[in-house]
């Protein structure tokens, strides 16, 4: 069957002309799981017999009810908790951990008529970008299983990628959804932080996580973000301006759209297929009537320090409450409760996690403080300031995505340094809080590469037209990885 | 001077709660040295009179009305507690 090469669009005419009905999707999610799930690793939890239930109940929702996402599956990000449903953030800490009560985004899901199907892979607590750091599973990229699907949300961008469901939710603190997007050549966008509710998203680093949806093209993108979106009293840094109907900026046009393309993401540390990819992608753009020039992000290559430092000391401080006492992993056998605290904390969490409490802890503590957290908040400011300036002058900023195609797994594990530089792009995205969207744009040795548009806050309607408009001029989301098209037949 | 000595991590460590081996200590204190010392390029750049930010989109004073709303079941609170007894969360002795 080829029912997930259709757009939510025409799946949704097809609901609407009875040629197929919510139940024969979620059947068909599953029958594409089970086919290809065992290759791609993409899968934690499943939830057949409640999505089974639900997609016959969604059937009988009279079609004046439906919104453009409704009786479609979806999986969600094993860091997004949801009621009744295992939520663990891949670590060992929240093994069995069946959380009661909903996210907000998942909450947004159930309202807008989608089904979860299941939870996906990540790196532990978000922390890394290869998924390598899951406890329980390495996510394969469908273009090549010997290769990462990137992370934190590897399984979200690979169980897409894969045609196993057509779209997912991840969440993005440094680079999280954009890179594993770019590396499976799939549609991830970043939303500006506030535009979507954080209430029930496994804290990492506060000020810095979004949740985002991951799709196969910008419109289906567009739709599932203004499903998600809105304030929430929940989450007193969501924020409460009016959501747009993002899928009607969609209007092909971008003539005389001003584009700064920033030279630093062209420059030092980045590959020259990346770089490559993107000078063509100007080319298109540029033939749609948008006017590209050079502007400078001077303090991108501080971003990167600045972040891990920042996220690191937040990290420290939310992860403070995995203590073994009111839910997760405990350690057996201990006598006094300060060792309960260390025995739990040791065994429950792995080794990038360990490392990034040490690192906050270190950076927040007395005779540190200035040096490290607070000089980093500082420069955060100038990263944020050369957003604000390029905005100025230009309605979007693009570059790649990251330096490079994805790489083999097992190759960078351990070394964090070079992991860490994959997200250099990425990062100064988070610390400005502004949007950022990334799209397929070309192939280095068959694995995919990302074009990322960055936008000013609040403005993801503009990210949202520039994507669209490169990718209808372009074929590279028509690509599929051989595993997806074994399904198809 | 390392960026940061094995003694220094055995301090972090406990601070953060977390029982670390000799040789895992020997571990962090190498990996975390790389990291700090990659983070001392923070140094080049001129910061002064540059305001720290803490949150990227700047929100002042959110406030709601002060509603009284019901409370969780607390059956339900304790359905991921690890050990509990008669509706109460257990922990080993806290003295001695």
């Amino acid at each position: 069957m080829t029912l997930f090469n259709h757009s939510a669009k025409e799946l949704q005419q097809l609901l609407h002309n009875k040629e197929v009905s919510a139940v024969e999707l979620t059947d068909e999610a599953f029958r594409r799981i089970g086919k290809v799930d065992g290759d791609v690793k993409a899968f934690l939890a499943l939830n057949e017999e409640q999505a089974k239930a639900r997609a016959a109940e969604l059937d009988n929702t009279p079609a004046d009810q439906r919104g453009p996402l409704h009786g479609l599956p979806v999986g969600v990000k094993d860091n997004i908790v949801t009621q009744g449903l295992e939520t663990t953030c891949a670590s060992r800490m929240l093994g069995g951990f069946d959380p009661i009560y909903n996210a907000t985004a998942a909450t947004k899901l159930d309202d807008a008529g989608l089904i979860t199907v299941g939870k996906v892979n990540m790196d532990e607590f978000a922390m890394g970008g290869s998924t390598e750091n899951s406890y329980y599973k390495k996510t394969a990229n469908p273009w090549n299983l010997d290769y990462v699907p990137g992370g934190s949300s590897g399984g979200s961008a690979a169980a897409v990628a894969a045609g196993e469901v057509p779209f997912t939710l991840g969440s993005d603190t440094g680079g999280s959804i954009r890179q594993p997007a770019a590396y499976c050549g799939v549609v991830g966008m970043k939303p500006t932080y506030g535009r979507v509710s954080r209430y029930g998203l496994v804290a990492f680093a506060s000020s810095l996580d979004q949740i985002g949806p991951i799709t196969r093209t910008v419109e289906d993108n567009a739709f599932l973000l203004s499903a998600i979106s809105g304030h929430d009293p929940y989450d007193s840094t969501s924020f409460d301006i009016e959501v747009p109907d993002f899928a009607s900026a969609l209007t092909g046009d971008i003539k005389g759209l001003k584009i700064g393309i920033a030279s630093e993401y062209l420059g030092e540390g980045v590959g020259e297929a990346s770089r490559n990819a993107v000078k063509d992608a100007i080319k298109v753009l540029e033939s749609l009537g948008a006017e590209v020039e050079e502007v400078s992000l001077p303090h991108t290559k501080y971003a990167l320090p600045a972040y891990y430092l920042l996220s690191s000391s937040e990290a420290s401080s939310n992860l403070a409450r995995f203590d073994g006492i009111r839910y997760g992993y405990r350690a057996e056998g201990i006598e006094n409760l300060e060792d309960l605290y260390k025995q739990t904390r040791s065994e429950g969490f792995g080794d990038e996690v360990k490392t990034r409490i040490m690192l906050g802890t270190f950076a927040l503590s007395s005779g540190f403080y200035d040096a490290y957290y607070k000089k980093a908040q500082k420069v955060r400011t100038l990263v944020r300031d050369d957003f604000t300036n390029a905005f100025e002058k230009y309605d979007v900023v693009i570059g790649p995505t990251s330096p490079t195609a994805a790489f083999k797994i097992g190759e960078q594990i351990d070394d964090p340094l070079t992991m860490y530089a994959n997200d250099i792009l990425t990062i100064p995205v988070n610390l400005a809080g502004v949007p950022a969207i990334s799209i397929p744009c070309g192939f280095d040795n068959g694995l995919p590469l990302g074009l990322q548009v960055i936008g000013r806050h609040f403005d993801e309607s503009t990210v949202y037209r520039v994507a669209h408009a490169f990718e209808q001029a372009t074929d590279f989301h028509k690509r599929m990885p051989e595993i997806r098209e074994g399904l198809e037949r | 001077m390392a960026a940061i000595t094995k003694d220094q991590v055995k301090h972090v460590a406990n601070l953060a709660r977390l029982a670390i081996t000799e040789e895992e200590a020997e571990h962090y204190t190498e990996k975390l040295a790389s990291i700090i010392e990659f983070a001392e390029q923070l140094n080049e750049v001129d910061t002064s009179g540059v305001e720290p930010t803490t949150h990227p989109v700047p929100l002042v004073n959110v406030l709601r009305e002060d509603e009284p709303s019901k409370g969780l079941d607390r059956d339900l609170m304790l359905k991921n507690v690890p050990e509990h007894e008669d509706g109460m969360v257990k922990v080993p002795s806290i003295l001695g």
